[in-house]
């Protein structure tokens, strides 16, 4: 991946803040690389742990069109495809910690979380492209809804809370959403024939471990707020 | 190639603050945000596969490359990449994703590919002992037949540690593929203390639990609910030397016990306790350094650095743990020679991704270094990164190495993936510096393709690194300003029969001039004896050196003995005594020649 696009996709997910937050995707853009329509998200709010249980993404969303390939399955491509929208919220949630008082601890949090699933979409990105496969668009990446990812409403909430409070309240929807990516590796190890794929095999590995354990770092830092109360200097 | 005898950007280093360490356990080091350097002869080289980039170097030459087999570069990505590397007398082992190589290096500018042997592994680390070559196992895509289309029935599939024998290094045989139910992703030979004839394995990886249609004693789950899950614990094999097929797991360790939050506790309501995996810690270890000399194992686990008593193999015991809010994946560890410290790394992003570039801070996917105590305590002192910025082009991070033995400091070689090899030195935790290094470009100038060292490591003389995508290089050290001839001919003494990293052997100097003067050279440098002083103490080493027998025993003797006396006052003390020691066993040397 050069450079500039990632530049690129940079300037695209940091402008569609507002537009994941309002849950709506542009209206043009499901149809772009000739792909089915993409649903909107659900409209009701998901309770925190009903976004992490297994198939809460079933009926909300259409799968991407995919084929399997020498040495990948469906579920493979599946998982590519549904990863990078996943990683693509989590951008979005971390773009807001600079500009909602977050504490030292939570933006360097957020900023290693930013670098890391960015590189990651990328890499998705190459390995789709690589095997002929859809790559979803920036919209429809903001527009898939699977496990973990905050509705619209938990975005809205995101926004609206300052300082100690979006630290707290980062901290809880972030371990939401990794415990929904621990799920979908999950999902994917438990698909006949899937992840057999090198490189499939060491990502999902790594999503699993990487993020498995920011889930326990995060509820460190839970309890390092509540013991300091929240103060900027715990 | 660029060759340049200036060091890199005098790094600034970070401020250390322990934050909440008291609160459960979590240090986390505040850090100013120092990124990488673009001011560095490794900014901006060119681009090229195989040996055809450009090359920056500094304090060191590239004594080979050795290109890979045609049937292990067969495919981009992480297929047929390179992995770690083991070492016996004149033999390399290379692991490979898709099988591993034996490279005869009796002659380091011409290594002899003796054995290519193709089977799919992912990620194929290796170890040696003996005969025995243990490879690991950890792909859905590893077959028992080491076939590589793939498996479909799950009764094919090998995810664990393969036992090759290869007395015949020509001619490896498959002896035994022991079966675990989360694959080996690495593993660790941890020696019976008594027993000769017997070793242990640990296994180390975090990848998911195999059906139980696969392996009827696999299941998952917590702990509490389910005594026997496989995961969040270490499962350790015993192997008989004399009958490998008799190889097996048996038992695991959960060292992990405890660490956790646990639910419902002060400060956290209950509808916010942890769930599902992160409620008990990690689930295992990515790999685990075992240091036998001193009876310990440093554990790289998820979100903690583990430090183990392994005085009993099977049941090893836990004595720290340290988690730093700035590691993601606690990676790899590196003893000291004298146990009193420990270099952990942090594979940040798997190793696949660019972590290295002017933007990424060195507090992220970097070492850190902690100092051991005597109660086996763990204390963080810094972090330390290759600071050269990197491009988008090249995946970067933390990865494998091993100490370099010069007497008296506390030396490391690593790769850093297309970060390239350097050499760092960690004697004063507080402010590693670099030494050297060699890098190239990457590997193709648009894309992302992976590839550079695995895994640096120092074995009788030299550097090898494990090239992911390139192959196999060879690199020699050269004095510098930072590393005298006399610290080099020092290391270059240290021949060890075998080596595993993942097994640090320890380190030990016979009794030769360049020892001592390998002290005496660094009491030069860092003025921890007058200079009139080190002069003289040149001159009597010079004047022992012509002489021979009881007569060079006598000189010796009386060296050391004024030694001691000259360490009473010193700037550098210990290292006097460092001097001092080499000398007495110089002189016993001496005496036993006649």
């Amino acid at each position: 991946m050069t450079y500039r696009s990632r530049q690129a996709l940079l300037a695209t997910l940091v402008s569609c803040t507002a537009c994941a937050s309002a849950g709506a995707p542009s209206p043009d853009a499901a149809h772009q690389h000739g792909t089915e329509p993409v649903a909107e998200p659900a409209a009701d709010a998901h309770a925190r742990h009903a976004a992490v249980q297994p198939h809460a993404h079933h009926g909300h969303v259409a799968e991407l069109p995919a084929t399997a390939g020498p040495g990948y399955t469906v579920a493979d491509v599946h998982f590519m495809q549904m990863m990078m929208g996943h990683h693509a919220q989590a951008i979005v949630m971390s773009a807001r910690a600079p500009t909602h008082g977050a504490s030292d601890l939570v933006l360097q949090l957020a900023q290693k979380i930013d670098i890391s699933q960015r590189d990651e979409i990328e890499m998705m990105r190459q390995w789709l492209l690589e095997r002929g496969q859809v790559v979803p668009t920036d919209e429809q990446m903001l527009a898939m809804h699977m496990p973990g990812m905050l509705t619209p409403e938990q975005m809205a909430q995101l926004d609206a809370v300052r300082g100690a409070a979006f630290d707290r309240l980062f901290l809880t929807l972030m371990i939401q959403h990794h415990e929904g990516a621990v799920l979908m590796v999950d999902e994917l190890f438990s698909s006949p024939g899937a992840a057999q794929d090198s490189d499939i095999f060491r990502f999902a590995t790594d999503v699993a471990a990487d993020q498995g354990d920011e889930i326990f770092v995060m509820y460190r830092m839970l309890d390092m707020l509540a013991a300091t109360g929240g103060s900027r200097t715990p | 190639m660029r060759n340049t005898g200036k060091p890199g950007r005098t790094r600034r280093r970070t401020t250390l603050a322990v934050l909440a360490a008291a609160l459960c356990g979590a240090t986390a080091v505040h850090a100013q945000d120092v990124t990488s350097t673009l001011d560095d002869p490794r900014v901006g080289l060119r681009a090229g596969a195989g040996n055809t980039a450009e090359q920056a170097l500094m304090h060191m030459r590239l004594v080979s490359w050795s290109p890979k087999p045609a049937e292990l570069d067969s495919a981009r990505g992480l297929t047929f990449i390179n992995s770690d590397l083991a070492f016996r007398g004149d033999l390399v082992y290379q692991g490979n994703f898709s099988g591993f190589m034996i490279w005869d290096v009796n002659s380091p500018a011409r290594p002899q590919l003796l054995n290519t042997t193709v089977c799919a592994t992912d990620q194929g680390d290796p170890s040696i002992y003996g005969d025995l070559l243990f490879i690991s196992a950890e792909s859905p895509r590893a077959r028992i037949d080491c076939g590589t289309q793939g498996v479909e029935d799950g009764v094919d599939r090998m995810r664990g540690v393969r036992i090759f024998d290869v007395s015949d290094p020509r001619n490896p045989r498959l002896v035994k593929n022991v079966q675990t139910c989360r694959g080996s992703h690495t593993h660790t030979i941890v020696p019976h203390p008594t027993d000769p004839s017997v070793i242990y394995i640990y296994v180390g990886g975090s990848s998911s639990v195999r059906s139980a249609d696969e392996m009827p004693e696999c299941s998952s789950g917590a702990v509490a609910e389910n005594p026997n899950t496989a995961d969040y614990r270490v499962d350790i094999i015993r192997v008989p030397l004399a009958t490998p097929e008799q190889s097996e797991v048996i038992g695991y360790a959960r060292i992990f016990e405890g660490l956790a939050p646990s639910p419902g506790r002060a400060g956290v309501p209950a509808d916010e306790a942890p769930q599902g995996r992160a409620a008990f810690g990690p689930r295992g270890c990515h790999d685990l350094t075992s240091y036998p000399a001193y009876n310990l194992v440093a554990g790289s686990c998820g979100s903690f650095g583990i430090l183990l008593d392994a005085s009993d193999p099977e049941r090893p015991r836990r004595l720290d743990a340290k988690s730093d809010l700035n590691f993601s994946l606690w990676h790899t560890a590196v003893f000291s020679n004298d146990a009193s410290k420990v270099v952990f790394t942090d594979e940040w992003g798997g190793g696949t991704s660019p972590r290295c570039r002017a933007s990424d801070p060195e507090r992220l996917g970097g070492n850190t270094i902690l100092q051991i105590d005597d109660d086996g305590r763990m204390t963080q002192h810094s972090y330390f990164k290759m600071l050269a910025a990197q491009t988008d082009q090249e995946n970067c991070v933390s990865h494998n190495g091993g100490l370099i033995p010069v007497p008296g400091r506390d030396i490391m070689v690593q790769g850093w993936y297309q970060g390239g090899v350097n050499v760092f030195d960690f004697t004063d935790p507080d402010n590693p510096v670099e030494i050297a290094y060699f890098d190239r470009g990457p590997v193709d100038a648009e894309n992302l393709v992976v590839g550079g060292s695995w895994g640096a490591y120092w074995y009788n003389g030299y550097i090898y690194s494990s090239e992911l995508s390139r192959g196999l290089d060879i690199l020699e050290l050269t004095p510098s300003e930072y590393l005298s001839e006399n610290e080099i001919a020092a290391a270059k003494l240290v021949m060890m029969d075998e080596y595993n990293p993942q097994a640090q052997p320890q380190l030990e100097w016979p009794a030769a001039f360049p020892v001592a003067r390998a002290w005496l050279d660094q009491l030069v440098r860092n003025n921890g004896l007058p200079a009139a002083r080190t002069a003289a103490i040149d001159a009597a080493l010079t004047t022992a050196e012509r002489a021979s027998g009881s007569a060079r025993a006598e000189q010796l003797t009386r060296l050391a003995t004024a030694l001691d006396a000259d360490a009473a006052g010193a700037r550098d003390a210990t290292r006097v005594r460092g001097l001092a020691a080499a000398v007495r066993q110089l002189a016993a040397a001496s005496e036993q020649d006649q």
